[in-house]
């Protein structure tokens, strides 16, 4: 008999924004219950590795105006300016309230919360703790939550499925990754907090649970993604591994050299950074170093070529204070001391601007259901998202979707338990089939391997038309052949081959909407640059990409930006 | 690339729907120069036996989900050099927490004990929002800063003598936990959480073996941090006795 749990809302990710909704929920309605539902303990979510630090604005030379303006310029002007304003305005009250819930923020002398330069921003309104500001704010965020009975974790439990009836989202189906079994945890509101699936490329900063499982989710209950096309390469991420190396270490004055020993964002113009040099944007640094490794400029390693961050002249009283974390990550995983050599990074896969497509309230087309922090697309971060504004967004939106979640359900009616059971059992006979199926040509890593490369071939840094339309191809075909994936492991118990069978599926659904995303926005915008399109292109192209799921293949749309306070102009720094 | 080397993992392997106790099983990996314990792992995982179990994500010493015993020490497997152990490695769950599956270890009871410690902002009367940030000086924070750098890895736990013989004891990572919170200058809950400790199997349970301190890979030292716990508990005790209108009960 499939087990059946009922709450009010139910929360799908345990990082930073579905801790934030769950705790937005819980303070908006004491009587509601919220699952908090995870394929993690909530303290491993991927939140965990952000390092630099939370944009809110917090000095007397900042105003909302000139936070909503760098983030309307930073996203290439497709973020929508609605949401941004709000966005704005509501960031230092949530920073604040993290302060009062115990968040460690960095001080300055006079006890004052301490903020330090990040690219794209005009002047210091990044929040830090040291370099270890995901960390922490996760850790407050699920230590905090410890306070409300009311919310109950359902902790390394997979969901596999929304359940839908009558046109609303009524739960879900999870996969008991401990005992294996599937069963149902309904709730008449449904936020989807899963984050991003940098998983979908072979050199990512991303932890290993990044698969896009929310994002699958949503598309294939008919939700569209939204400005899927956008991924941003970090500027500096150690080769070999994609460690992340923050942009903090730039905001503290970290400069960055080619293998001639040339500050190229300085001496090079036409990188577009001007005077902004190492604090320009993600999108344009990225595509800086990739250029200068085109050039011959790179340093060879190991893995492949790179450039050189260089701290050095930072003194070690500075780094050991303000970047600890940079410090124990290239001491172990690329084997130099910052104190006294240049660390060797290149762009990698960080962030997934595009997500679930939603209102500014979180909510999706599909009632009752919500999405938030980086699965979801409200849309403020556009064609590019600036360094520090993801964390606090987790925040902003985190809360708003939780409070609207709450209105929902109180709103809406249970109805009728039977289908959704019947739901569940499906799901359950389908896990089951899945589990230790011997037969099948496929191997999962093998398929996996092929898709991150023709996410790297297609979706890079630079695109080009026919390398995307091949890996539209590519992950069409993938997609048919993960059905014919071979699974060897038929234990119920911790069977993480069929949680990894299950995310590649997710992975291959939200790589093809980049790709046919990517291939339908025929200018060069923010994170996306197609070298046939060099330029933006505002009469064909200020718009928003919908991608559907649709049997037959994903479909295209799209919807309008939100203007009307910010004109688009050239994005020159 | 070039100077592949091959190590022998000895790993341990249990799936409670098939076995009584757990075996070991040994897998022959091509180890890079450059890679951790983690790495090999993953290799086996991926490309020898997909049947293996283990967890991980963040790959950056920072998650805290790859915790195990390495050539029987815990160790936090995605931070440590495989280039520090021989042609052998042996790769075992996290001791003093049952096993769920091969390298899994069950967490729930871990998770009850740091709630136990209250590990939030206590405070008599809530500060709004409105009212902004609290001022805490750089001294402030150094008092507990680096108790709150805590990933929850669990080793300190696969460590201490006292788990090993008292599995309900408070332990290592819990205790620094709550006093982390009761050195915060914004928080008001030291009285509430010096009761809990000098409950029975807190921080008075504890042996000064040290271990705890020795293994964590974060270096947040949580033997300091329960012996200044005790001291504070002890003091906050004596304090009630001197003045009978802040006693307990």
């Amino acid at each position: 008999m499939t087990e059946v749990l009922r709450h009010d809302v139910v929360i799908v990710g345990g990082g930073a924004a579905g801790l934030r909704a769950a705790i937005a929920a819980v303070e908006a309605d004491p009587g509601i219950s919220v699952a908090l539902v995870s394929k993690v303990y909530p303290m491993r979510s991927h939140t965990v590795s952000a390092e630099g630090g939370a944009a809110a604005v917090a000095r007397d030379d900042d105003s909302f105006e000139m936070h909503g303006y760098d983030t309307v310029k930073g996203s290439d002007f497709l973020g929508d300016q609605d949401v941004i304003q709000y966005f704005v305005e509501q960031a230092p009250p949530e920073l604040t309230r993290l302060e009062h819930w115990g968040c460690p923020w960095s001080r300055n002398a006079d006890g004052t919360v301490a903020t330090r330069a990040f690219g794209g921003m005009t002047t210091k309104r990044t929040w830090y703790a040291a370099d270890k500001v995901g960390f922490h704010m996760l850790h407050t965020l699920f230590q905090h939550s410890m306070r409300f009975d009311r919310i109950v974790r359902y902790d390394e439990q997979f969901v596999t499925k929304l359940l839908v009836e009558d046109g609303a989202v009524r739960g879900v189906a999870a996969l008991d990754i401990r005992q294996g079994e599937v069963r149902a945890i309904l709730g008449r509101a449904v936020i989807l907090a899963t984050g991003g699936a940098g998983k979908c490329f072979p050199f990512t900063t991303n932890g290993n649970i990044k698969t896009g499982d929310g994002m699958a989710l949503a598309y294939r209950e008919g939700v569209a993604l939204k400005d899927m096309e956008f991924v941003q390469y970090h500027p500096t991420g150690l080769p070999g591994t994609g460690i992340l190396i923050t942009e903090a270490t730039r905001g503290e004055g970290g400069r960055l050299f080619n293998a001639r020993g040339e500050r190229f964002l300085e001496t090079k113009p036409e990188y577009g950074v001007g005077s902004k040099l190492e604090l320009g944007p993600r999108d344009m640094i990225s595509r800086a170093i990739f250029q200068e490794i085109r050039a011959g400029n790179g340093i060879q390693g190991t893995f492949g070529e790179y450039v050189h961050l260089d701290l050095t002249h930072l003194g070690r009283e500075l780094l050991e204070k303000r970047l600890p974390f940079v410090l124990e990550l290239a001491r172990t995983y690329a084997g130099v001391d910052p104190v006294t050599q240049p660390i060797p990074i290149r762009p990698v896969v960080h962030y997934m601007m595009g997500g679930v497509d939603t209102d500014i309230d979180g909510a999706t087309e599909l009632a009752g259901l919500y999405a938030v922090g980086e699965c979801a697309a409200h849309s403020m971060n556009g064609a590019n998202r600036l360094g520090s504004n993801s964390l606090t967004e987790c925040l902003v939106f985190g809360a708003r979707a939780g409070r609207h979640a709450v209105g929902h359900a109180k709103d809406s009616g249970d109805g009728s338990e039977d289908p959704l059971r019947r739901q569940v059992e499906e799901e359950a006979a389908r896990i089951d089939g899945l589990r230790g199926r011997a037969k099948g040509s496929e191997k999962l890593t093998q398929v996996r391997d092929e898709m991150t490369q023709a996410m790297e071939s297609g979706c890079g840094v630079y695109r080009e038309q026919a390398s995307m339309r091949s890996a539209t191809e590519t992950l069409a075909q993938l997609r048919r052949r993960c059905a014919d994936v071979a699974l060897e492991d038929r234990s119920r118990v911790f069977n993480t081959e069929i949680v990894a069978a299950l995310e590649l599926v997710n992975m291959i659904d939200v790589a093809e909407t980049v790709a046919v995303a990517a291939l339908q926005r025929r200018e060069s915008r923010g994170a996306h640059a197609c070298s046939e399109f060099p330029g933006r292109n505002d009469r064909e192209f200020l718009h928003h990409s919908l991608v559907y799921y649709e049997p037959a293949g994903p479909r295209f749309d799209k919807k309008d930006v939100a203007l009307g306070r910010w004109e688009p102009e050239e994005r020159k720094y | 690339m070039s100077d592949v080397q091959k190590k022998t993992f000895v790993v341990t392997r249990f799936d409670p729907d098939r076995d009584q106790v757990p075996k070991t099983q040994s897998y022959e990996v091509p180890v890079e120069p450059d890679w951790k314990v983690l790495d090999a792992l993953n290799f086996i995982k991926d490309h020898i036996d997909p049947t293996l179990s283990h967890r991980w994500s963040c790959r950056m010493a920072v998650c805290g989900s790859c915790g195990m015993l390495v050539n029987g020490e815990p160790k936090l497997t995605c931070k440590v050099a495989l280039s520090s152990y021989g042609d052998t490695v042996e790769v075992a769950p996290l001791p003093n927490f049952p096993v769920i599956r091969d390298l899994v270890v069950e967490l729930d009871g871990f998770m009850e004990k740091f709630e136990h410690v209250k590990p939030w902002i206590i405070r008599a009367k809530e500060r709004a929002v409105e009212d902004g940030p609290m001022r805490q000086s750089p001294e402030e924070l150094e008092e507990f800063k680096h108790f709150s750098m805590c990933i929850n890895c669990m080793l300190c736990y696969a460590a201490c003598p006292v788990v090993a013989n008292e599995p309900e004891f408070l332990g290592p990572a819990a205790i620094a936990l709550g006093h982390r919170y009761s050195l915060d200058s914004r928080d008001e809950g030291a009285g509430e959480r010096n009761r809990i400790f000098r409950g029975e199997g807190t921080v008075f349970a504890c042996s000064y073996a040290n271990e705890c301190s020795e293994v964590c890979p974060k270096n947040v030292d949580p033997a300091a941090a329960v012996n200044q716990a005790k001291l504070k508990a002890v003091i906050d005790w004596a304090a009630g006795l001197v003045l009978p209108r802040r006693a307990e009960e």
